[in-house]
């Protein structure tokens, strides 16, 4: 395989990584300053990507879509934390596990009644349809600018957890959740605010996966199993464990698809080795986090 | 007699005079629908023992389910096409099928239980329901049994020089029998030493540490024992339904037998069987229902279900059973 | 001023040497070297952060230690897990009382007789019925004096009684060393009286290692103290020795001695 579509690849691997880091930077915080598993966080992956696709036929402007998809996904975030979740902060995590599940079985079942079972595939925008000469690949446009995107909210995200007030009740909320209620803050608001900004960013990537990959019901359930797998790679209630974990996944998963397929094909029938090496790829981050339990049970970078 | 034991003898005159009713009313469709609530009430009780007993919230039962089942669709392909597996004649009899379905099933478990249970709690969760999708990712490569589509079977599983299974009414009672025997089985061991021990480490795990005991060790086998269970619950699927495909992996089928187990009362035993029963019998009769008030209405019937689903785990944990027995602890 | 230590004869049920536990920079436990001895009643005081709860979790063996060695026994038990421990004969109470909450009171005693009566993959028989738990377990809830409540949830008994409890449990699995965490706290006047009484009785018939804040009871009770402060022994001895022992007073007893 040549360099260039090792460094393909690579890129595409990066790309995914980010898309991944947005999922679980929010389900991470979420995790860890409320002790909330959240399952139909892939739900808000789902609702992002729709709605960009609904807004487009509305606006026809891309970006405006993709905004105006993420805040409405926020908000709905919102109204999730207010109307369902809010009561099950203090339950044992089985009941939010079903809590969450019905709620999984609510948004998709919404999704199949109003933009009905057939996936929509968006297109990019037209400033975004073409591709960039990168060293002498020619790489899709759309898909570096999703790796922009992924970098500059990683770093955003990095300054407010890392520099703001807000921020440091987060870190600190994340590693001792008592002692942020001591401190007297409106925990409930904070709670509000952290629940609201992991759907923001989920719906973030639902958003630019939209383009991608196709717009369908399920889509939030398959990346978000994804997510578990990176959250328990890289340590779970750690936002750099989180990036270190999706980057990881990410890539491996990537690199797996585009080689795995060829490598069985050196000593299995075409057809064969095709259908085992994809199950092969699906299966390697899998047998990645199983490697990382087996050494680091707590992963990566335990929290706390 | 005491209430519970009242309402156990209800349910098992129901379950031994359904094909009766069914014979009757001219309905064999609900001795089918019969079959399939014993079988994931097998499935469910299974989940319960670690679930309800043992405090481990796998996410990920439904996998052994669909490991269970696939034996039966391996062994199926490779006789109809008379080739031989791992050098041996392919089998269809079902005394030697169906074990080795449980077999397999708990041989899958081990490594996964030795992984998951290095961690509690949230990661245990997200860990089982990887593991899972990694299965069923498996599943749906093995292009030789059918890949995405699946297997459809075109008989049953056979008992020796008989072709008794074949008969829906005769496969019923079998299944029947099969549940009473596993409830009866686990029923003895809930109350043993190693079932006391899997119940102290759900209460608190430290203290039995503490005490002396390998909890992880007991924690193992129970893990493994519910997943050979869920094999045979597999199995019987397999030969309920003559189908076996990557579905009965998916995630969404674990998420139902957990559900399953809370609706009928996690932690008892007979909880799990009602659970099952009602979530199939709403699956099948509430879109219909639905129908009625608009035609088309019914196949979105998920979104009623979801809510209620929160709604339940709000205000009634303690699930049907606990209303149908009484109050007890 | 590590005088008990070494001039010990008698065999040591427990054996400290140069224990240290850093929590980031912080050493929690510094260089600790400790001996008690098969049969007496050992306190352990020191101030609030001396470092007891941290030397608790690594002799009851959920914590390991950075460096350092603890024998048990006569064998160095540094690295087993607190399982295995617990299976030599190394019992203990917690400081927040530790019980199974859903099972009635007998059953929480027969729980820890059954640790200590071989494996426990056997899946057939009623433990519930079986006399080889029930018996002894019955046995040692007289000896702590809560038969009476052998029916009763453990979640539903009063604050004394699950201290009682904790202890009964400690003791089911008759051990060759007892660690008692703090077994008075949140008890009232009375209930601590009557749990002084207790390991009075106690007192003789096998070897305990006592941490508690309760000053009266470990200057009643023990045969020996050591003093913790600062994750290291400052000082070991009799009670009149600790009483008298300057440096004591000065680091920790303060006036209250006086």
């Amino acid at each position: 395989m040549d360099t260039l579509l090792i460094a393909e690849q690579a890129l595409n691997g990066l790309q995914f990584g980010v898309m991944l880091f947005l999922m679980a930077a929010g389900l991470t915080l979420v995790f860890g300053i409320m002790d909330l598993i959240n399952l139909a966080h892939g739900s808000f992956y789902m609702v992002g990507a729709y709605l960009t696709a609904a807004f487009v036929g509305v606006f026809d402007h891309f970006l405006l879509a993709l905004l105006a998809a993420v805040a409405l996904t926020a908000l709905v975030g919102l109204a999730v934390e207010w109307t369902a979740l809010r009561s099950f902060y203090r339950r044992d995590h089985l009941d939010q596990v079903l809590a969450t599940f019905g709620l999984i079985l609510f948004f998709n079942e919404l999704a199949r009644i109003i933009w009905g079972p057939v996936p929509i595939f968006l297109n990019p925008p037209a400033a975004l349809a073409g591709t960039v000469n990168l060293f002498g690949l020619q790489y899709p446009a759309i898909r570096l600018a999703i790796l922009g995107v992924g970098v500059a909210v990683a770093l955003l995200l990095w300054l407010l957890i890392a520099r703001t007030r807000v921020g440091m009740l987060i870190r600190a909320g994340a590693t001792n959740r008592e002692m942020v209620m001591a401190l007297g803050v409106d925990v409930r608001l904070l709670f509000s605010l952290v629940f609201a900004l992991g759907a923001g960013l989920a719906g973030l990537a639902g958003a630019m996966a939209g383009p991608v990959l196709a717009v369908q019901v399920g889509m939030g359930e398959q990346i978000l199993i994804l997510t578990f797998v990176v959250i328990v790679i890289g340590g779970i209630g750690s936002v750099r464990g989180a990036l270190a974990g999706a980057l990881l996944v990410g890539m491996v998963d990537t690199l797996g698809r585009a080689t795995l397929p060829a490598l069985f094909r050196l000593f299995l029938d075409p057809a064969a080795a095709n259908g085992a090496g994809g199950a092969a790829a699906s299966m390697a981050i899998y047998v990645l986090m199983a490697l990382v339990l087996a050494i680091r049970p707590r992963g990566l970078f335990p929290a706390g | 007699m005491t209430r519970p034991r009242f309402a156990l003898l209800v349910m098992l005159a129901v379950g031994l005079l359904l094909p009766v009713v069914a014979a009757w009313m001219g309905e064999p469709f609900y001795v089918r629908l019969g079959t399939r609530i014993l079988v994931f009430a097998l499935a469910a009780v299974s989940l319960d023992l670690i679930l309800g007993y043992g405090g481990m919230v796998s996410f990920g039962h439904a996998a052994f389910v669909g490991v269970g089942a696939y034996v039966v669709g391996v062994l199926f392909v490779h006789a109809s096409e008379y080739t031989p597996i791992l050098g041996l004649t392919a089998t269809q009899n079902a005394l030697i099928v169906w074990p080795l379905a449980a077999a397999v099933a708990a041989l899958a478990a081990v490594p996964i239980g030795l992984i998951s249970l290095r961690t509690t709690g949230v990661p245990f969760i997200m860990i089982t329901l990887a593991f899972a999708q990694m299965l069923f990712y498996l599943m749906t490569g093995l292009k030789a049994y059918g890949g995405d589509d699946g297997v459809a079977l075109w008989n049953r599983n056979e008992l020796p020089d008989s072709p008794a299974l074949a008969d829906n009414t005769v496969f019923y009672y079998v299944t029947l029998g099969i549940l009473v025997a596993v409830l009866v089985a686990a029923h003895r061991m809930v109350r043993s030493r190693f079932g006391r021990v899997l119940r102290g480490a759900k209460d608190n795990e430290r203290r039995m540490r503490a005490l002396g005991f390998p909890v992880t060790r007991y924690k193992l086998a129970a893990f493994v024992i519910a997943a050979a269970i869920a094999g045979l619950a597999g199995a019987l699927l397999a030969n309920a339904t003559l189908f076996v495909g990557p579905q009965y992996l998916h995630w969404s089928r674990s998420g139902d037998l957990i559900v399953m187990v809370v609706l009928g009362g996690m932690g008892t035993l007979a909880g799990p069987v009602v659970g099952a029963a009602a979530l199939l019998l709403l699956e099948e009769f509430v879109p219909e229902l639905m129908n009625l008030a608009k035609p088309g209405l019914g196949e979105h019937w998920k979104i009623v279900l979801g809510p209620v689903l929160l709604l339940l785990v709000l205000y009634a944990r303690r699930g049907l059973w606990g209303w149908i027995a009484g109050s007890r602890r | 001023m590590d005088r008990g230590v070494a001039a010990m004869s008698a065999p040591a049920a427990l054996e400290v040497r140069d224990l240290v536990k850093r929590f980031g920079g912080l050493a929690a436990t510094d260089g600790l070297s400790l001996a008690v001895t098969a049969g007496e009643l050992h306190a352990l005081i020191g101030p609030n952060g001396a470092g007891k709860t941290t030397l608790i979790g690594q002799l009851s063996g959920e914590l390991r230690p950075d460096a350092g060695s603890v024998r048990f026994r006569d064998r160095d038990v540094t690295r087993l897990p607190a399982h295995r421990r617990a299976a030599m004969g190394l019992a203990r109470s917690f400081q927040i009382t530790s019980l199974f909450p859903s099972f009635s009171v007998l059953d929480n005693v027969a729980m820890a007789v059954q640790a200590h009566a071989g494996h426990s993959f056997r899946f057939w028989r009623d433990a519930g019925r079986d006399r080889r738990l029930g018996d002894p377990a019955r046995a040692v809830l007289e000896r702590v004096g809560l038969s009476a409540r052998a029916d009763v949830y453990a979640s539903d008994l009063a604050h004394g009684e699950a201290r009682q409890l904790e202890l009964a449990m400690a003791l089911a699995g008759d051990p060759a060393l007892l660690l008692l965490d703090e077994p008075m706290a949140g008890c009232g006047p009375e209930e601590s009286a009557r749990m002084v009484e207790l390991l009075r009785s106690l007192k003789g018939t096998v070897t305990i290692l006592l941490v508690e804040h309760d000053m009266d009871a470990v200057f009643a009770l023990a045969d020996r103290i050591t003093v913790l402060v600062r994750g290291r022994a400052l000082a070991t001895g009799t009670p009149a020795a600790i009483r008298s022992d300057p440096a004591v007073r000065e680091a920790y007893l303060g006036g209250e001695a006086a």
